[in-house]
């Protein structure tokens, strides 16, 4: 080795030292994650991104419940330092929390007392483009820890000390790829899904080698010419065609499928890239040894909405007909609640619904499940096309939950917004958007005589009813739901900054604390030496932000001052 | 292609994010290979058209006008031809403003009226594309739409709206035999910072 490198390897070295500043840490007692546990967590941890593969959104820890969850009190605080949307679940293994913020960082903590162990601080370049900067999570296996990172590297860290212990370069940022969900694990697998379709990008689901980071597989969201699906499109556009899969999967154990959301078409004018365009606004359902997509279900074809339907599908046993409907649930962002059959072969249609409004959809073919689209609502080159919901539907990526003890899903809904954008013929270049439409064309306006925006709302998926719903009238809604055993029902998302209770069975509004910021992120809850504790990263930007900037132009007295900075609260019962 | 003018009504549902509508060739062209096409701009740099029918043809004074928006522009080494688009770091805005509305401290980095601020949004390191009017004044002012943040460029783009916590860096002009020619290096840093 020369000087000059061993002088680069030494900086190298110093990069990976000041990246990882070990503050009380290391983490004693570490409990190492199995597949067995991931399979059957205990009640008190909150391990994977709905806590279950299911994805269900639901903790059977009952502690804190309808009678005394007016009781609820803040018991430790933790700012994180980092402005913009903290979306992460604080992820919990035993006693120990893990929660990623904004700009790739990932700090363990005592989940009893606040106590900071260590962090991890993502050094990005200094040229990314970072268009979403947030994150959504570590996945957890054995002894470690993984992040995927907005400069688009899979990074395995040691859940003791923070160290890294490798790093993946999964593509290259400077063309518009990056990542931003929480990896999924299973059996070893740390299963990713790319980001980028706004730069015009082409999708994929990644495995790589729990221990060594090597890659296992990869699967392209969109088809490449002469593989199944590729038919549905036109030309070249399968290069730069979108398709997202940037959300977590879910995961049938039994049937040992992975079901992943994949996202909307690029560029967003469905004229630009004529077919239905398989697999964008989709869900596939992939074999996880292998990554072969064994079947999919496309939510809508020739997407020109901007409507991704990146959140992966529910796992839920539904009663219908007098028989149990093994299920995939998803309220769309294309406003539509679907109920699918899964089976490892093949998703099928059950029934769907509108559950806000939209004047895009004519009706769903009884069959099949294609949406009918009303083409005076499809945007298209060359014209302005206004439609409802607005391009951030129905409910974004925030997610929605379901109670095993009510049977009812929770959505957090986005009701009565419409929006349009004039499409226009752009040429792709690589590393900058690449939406099809002028950014300050884009709009987002309220229904004329609107009383409301946000609406948690509650439906019963066996027969289609909206149980109950509350409204906000000035602010939107966009934060993800836990569902709990204790018949409650937590959400924020909301512009005056509140973290909420809901009774599960009646919508009763029980309990609410206002806390630094918005809340945009994962409410989780989670059980250390018998007590139950609730806990949300508050930490308001991204979309939450863009929708409060233009919300704030209509007239209705919504107020664009909802402050920015993350910081974890921990809630449990005043005893 | 350069921002329309904006309706007022489209400039208050302005929402999303993006630099969508920047031109074909953009990086096509870039020169990494080439020394110095990564460097910062360097005193005595010329500008050049970076997007549009006229890349890479020299900015004259007479190419800003008083009212339009921003060029894009990169800095070009005189000596060696070398265009420095090699990072998208060196990405400036060329604007020309009144001078009167100038304060003191923009007007001693400007030429002619002429100012000239790194594109790249100290917020999270988006494109600023945009020149409409604020969200909060009636001037137009720059803008990025990744998180709508919002510079005035006659205060030396400080922000007047959105997350970003600092101004545009300012590249201070001159001009030279007729061009216009960069005096300076960028005042501070260009880009995001990362948090503590």
């Amino acid at each position: 080795m020369t000087r000059k490198q061993w002088l680069l390897s030494g900086c190298v070295a110093c990069t990976t030292l000041i990246s990882t500043a070990a503050v009380a840490g290391p983490i004693e007692n570490y409990s190492p994650v199995t597949q067995a546990r991931l399979e059957n967590p205990e009640p008190g941890n909150w391990m994977l991104y709905r806590r279950t593969y299911d994805g269900q959104g639901y903790s059977p820890l009952e502690q804190i419940n309808t009678s005394n969850v007016k009781n609820l009190t803040p018991v430790w605080t933790f700012s994180t330092g980092v402005i913009e949307g903290h979306e992460a679940p604080p992820i919990v293994n035993n006693g120990a929390m893990f929660v990623t913020t904004p700009m790739g960082q990932v700090i363990a903590l005592n989940a009893k007392t606040g106590e900071e162990y260590w962090r991890y601080k993502r050094q990005l370049p200094d040229d990314l483009f970072q268009l979403h900067p947030t994150n959504r999570g570590v996945g957890l296996w054995q002894d470690k820890l993984y992040l995927a990172t907005t400069d688009d590297h899979v990074v395995a860290l040691d859940a003791k000390t923070g160290k890294v212990v490798w790093d993946t370069k999964v593509q290259d940022y400077k063309k518009g790829q990056y990542l931003t969900l929480m990896p999924l694990v299973i059996d070893g697998k740390i299963i990713v899904g790319g980001s980028g379709g706004e730069f015009g990008v082409r999708g994929y689901v990644v495995a790589y080698d729990a221990n060594s980071g090597k890659e296992l597989w990869r699967t392209f969201t969109i088809p490449a010419p002469g593989e199944p699906g590729s038919e549905t499109w036109t030309g070249d556009d399968w290069k730069t065609g979108g398709g997202s899969a940037w959300m977590t999967g879910n995961y049938d154990k039994d049937t040992r499928t992975v079901y992943w959301g994949v996202g909307n078409a690029a560029p967003w004018p469905g004229d630009a890239h004529p077919g239905d365009n398989l697999y964008t606004t989709s869900v596939l359902g992939l074999d996880p040894e292998t990554g072969k997509i064994r079947t999919h279900f496309q939510y809508h074809q020739n997407d020109s909405w901007d409507w991704d339907e990146v959140e992966a599908p529910m796992l839920v046993d539904v009663q219908r007909d007098g028989r149990t409907v093994k299920s995939l649930i998803h309220p769309g962002r294309n406003a539509i609640f679907w109920v699918l059959e899964r089976k490892p072969d093949k998703i099928s249609y059950v029934t769907g619904w509108p559950y806000v409004h939209t004047d895009v959809w004519k009706g769903i073919e009884p069959e099949i499940g294609k949406p009918i689209v009303d083409p005076a609502h499809k945007p298209v080159v060359g014209k302005r096309v206004e439609f409802c919901p607005s391009l951030w539907g129905g409910k974004d990526w925030p997610s929605a939950a379901y109670s095993q003890k009510t049977k009812y899903v929770y959505v957090p809904a986005n009701e009565n917004t419409c929006g349009g954008f004039s499409g226009e013929k752009v040429a792709l270049v690589p590393g900058q958007l690449w939406l099809g439409t002028k950014p300050e064309d884009i709009g987002l306006t309220l229904r004329p005589g609107a009383k409301h925006i946000g609406e948690l709302q509650a439906w019963d998926p066996a027969t289609g009813k909206k149980v109950w719903s509350h409204s906000f009238p000035k602010s939107q809604l966009f934060g993800s739901v836990l569902a709990t055993a204790g018949d409650l029902v937590f959400v924020g998302g909301t512009n005056d900054r509140y973290f909420r209770a809901f009774d599960a069975k009646s919508g009763e509004l029980l309990w609410e604390q206002k806390t630094n910021s918005g809340i945009m992120g994962m409410p989780v809850s989670y059980e250390v030496d018998g007590t139950q504790y609730i806990a949300i990263q508050s930490g308001w930007g991204v979309d939450a932000q863009r929708i409060q900037d233009a919300l704030a132009t209509q007239n209705i007295g919504v107020e664009n001052n909802v402050p920015q900075g993350g910081v974890v609260w921990v809630f449990a019962v005043k005893k | 292609m350069r921002c329309p003018k904006p309706t007022r009504r489209s400039l208050l549902l302005t929402t999303l994010a993006t630099g969508a509508f920047l031109t074909g060739g953009k990086f096509a062209a870039a020169q990494e290979d080439q020394p110095g096409s990564s460097d910062r701009p360097k005193k005595g740099d010329l500008l050049v058209v970076s997007e549009g029918e006229r890349v890479g043809a020299v900015i004259a004074p007479g190419d800003v006008k008083l009212g339009e928006p921003p060029l894009h522009a990169w800095p070009k080494d005189p000596k060696t031809s070398v265009v420095r688009n090699g990072s998208r770091l060196n990405e400036i805005l060329v604007i020309r403003l009144d001078p009167g509305e100038m304060d003191e401290e923009t007007r001693s980095r400007s030429a002619e009226g002429i100012a000239a601020y790194s594109a790249i949004c100290t917020h999270t390191g988006c494109s600023v594309t945009g020149w409409l009017k604020s969200e909060t004044g009636d001037k137009d002012v720059l803008k990025c739409f990744c998180h709508n943040s919002e510079f005035n460029p006659r205060e030396g783009a400080q922000v007047v709206f959105g997350p970003a916590p600092r101004r545009l860096p300012a590249l201070p002009l001159a001009i030279a035999d007729g061009s216009l020619t960069i005096a300076a290096t960028f005042v501070g840093k260009v880009g995001a910072q990362q948090p503590g």
